[in-house]
């Protein structure tokens, strides 16, 4: 096999290379100490080490499935947003009264900017010959503080969170999904439309918010009557100020709706 | 008859040289995990670069069924998570490649750090490193708005405040970034796609090329 003897050009001004390095790897015995080729030895272990990572990342997708809030509404003022996680900690930091409203300034600028602007420039700061991390402690000390802040503020972030709220407030409603046809011409949803159930559960009774659907409630007739005048979780009682055939109209449809 | 193609592309081309700049160069024992199994921090970087790999496949798939605009959007990922034959995989995997991969590049960054590499004469290459960090997190903060669910378009809309408030090129920027002033709306989600898919993952195959020519170019730091 003649590798790398070079070119010949055929009818071309370029003299071919006679002159180069000679293109011959070196033998295993030059090598110092227990160093070794990257091609193939050592590469075929970062492909093993490849491998098992690649299987734990696909178990990982496997068992997490991406989230997928309801469609963006631009109009619902009663979201709270939430960054992904590797933010939070900024988003945390906003939060502290020194690093917002009139200092804003201070946490959205010039606390990230000098973290930034100090990690940049790390290697100008930190110009000692010394490598190991106890002897430069100035370094280590600033880092491991910046790395406890991070984690702290994630923290904080995440134990103020309200995740419950958050999930139900993001939930994709099942009839803007599944097309059910609701039947507007019931004299239930006449009653639905002129008692105030809509203004909180929807034209279709997708709900809306931490007001959940009224579709496949799986509840009796008689149960979602008593929810209706008496209410249940965060909704008053009262709200229903119709007659005894209206509620029954009412509660009849509701209950007739399946999933 | 591998060896033939080799040798009939070497002698019109000459890639001998280029394939020893790549892959023949030793590595030396204090970085192999093999010989010394706490040197497995080494394999962070390279790690991550795996993580980047495998979201530009899983984004390159996404964008099969992905539409940027505000009316589809949404109905696309639905449509690839609930109907798609492994749509879910798919997204999963470029939805958890983001969580990860800042992980990795985080846990890189601190084994660079801490072991002090990042000094003389390899400055530039941390700072090219640190520019890859924040390009990689802001990879993620225009991902996020594309889903177009209620999460990406209020995490987005703070986002955009946050930027807004910075004095002098605060309004403007969000102007460049949104479309519009005020409005986070379709103009708003093609800007960040673009930026998200062209931009800066241009940005970041640069920034990785450096990263790895100046590795090449230095080879890797001594043991401590």
């Amino acid at each position: 096999m003649k590798r790398g003897k070079g070119m010949k050009f055929v009818g071309d001004s370029r003299i071919p290379a006679t002159n180069r390095k000679p293109n011959i790897p070196k033998d295993y015995s030059e090598f110092p100490g227990k160093t070794e080729y990257f091609y193939p030895d050592f590469l075929l272990k970062e492909w093993l080490v490849g491998a098992v990572f690649l299987v734990g990342f696909l178990c990982l997708t496997i068992v997490g499935e991406p989230p997928l809030e309801r469609e963006a509404d631009p109009t619902d003022s009663s979201y709270i947003p939430m960054p992904d996680w590797y933010f939070l900690f900024l988003y945390q930091l906003l939060k502290y009264s020194y690093a917002s409203g009139d200092y804003n300034l201070i946490g959205v600028l010039v606390i990230p900017g000098l973290a930034v602007t100090a990690l940049m420039l790390a290697p100008f700061i930190d110009r000692g010959p010394k490598r190991r991390p106890k002897d430069r402690p100035i370094a280590t000390g600033f880092m491991l503080l910046a790395v406890a802040a991070i984690f702290y503020l994630t923290w904080e972030a995440v134990v103020t969170h309200d995740w419950e709220t958050a999930k139900q407030q993001g939930l994709i409603s099942e009839a803007a999904t599944e097309d059910i046809e609701i039947d507007t011409t019931h004299p239930g949803y006449a009653v639905y439309q002129a008692q105030s159930c809509i203004g909180c559960h929807g034209t279709n009774l997708e709900g809306s918010g931490s007001n959940p659907p009224l579709i496949g409630t799986e509840k009796s007739k008689e149960e979602i009557m008593d929810i209706a005048v008496n209410g249940i979780g965060s909704m008053p009682a009262g709200l229903f100020t119709g007659s005894e055939e209206e509620l029954e109209q009412l509660a009849e449809f509701i209950s007739s709706i399946e999933k | 008859m591998l060896n033939k193609l080799y040798d009939w592309i070497d002698e019109r081309v000459d890639i001998t040289p280029l394939w020893r700049d790549l892959a023949d160069h030793e590595v030396p024992e204090h970085v192999n995990p093999a010989h010394h199994f706490s040197a497995f921090v080494y394999c962070f970087g390279g790690l991550t670069f795996f993580v980047v790999v495998i979201q530009v496949l899983s984004g390159m798939f996404l964008a099969m069924y992905y539409v940027p605009d505000i009316e589809r959007a949404w109905d696309s990922i639905y449509h690839l998570q609930y109907n798609v034959a492994y749509g879910k995989i798919v997204r999963g995997m470029h939805h958890w490649g983001a969580s990860v991969a800042i992980v990795m590049m985080f846990l890189h960054t601190l084994r660079v750090f801490f072991q002090g590499a990042y000094k003389k004469p390899r400055e530039l290459n941390w700072i090219v490193g640190v520019m890859i960090f924040l390009t990689m997190l802001a990879l993620g903060l225009t991902g996020y708005l594309l889903p177009w669910d209620m999460k990406a378009l209020f995490a987005t809309n703070v986002t955009l405040n946050i930027i807004e408030s910075v004095p002098l090129i605060g309004e403007p920027l969000r102007t460049l970034l949104a479309g519009d002033s005020v409005i986070t709306g379709a103009q708003t989600l093609t800007r960040f796609f673009a930026i998200h898919v062209f931009f800066l993952p241009a940005l970041l195959f640069l920034l990785i090329g450096i990263h790895f020519f100046l590795i090449r170019r230095q080879g890797i730091s001594g043991p401590l």
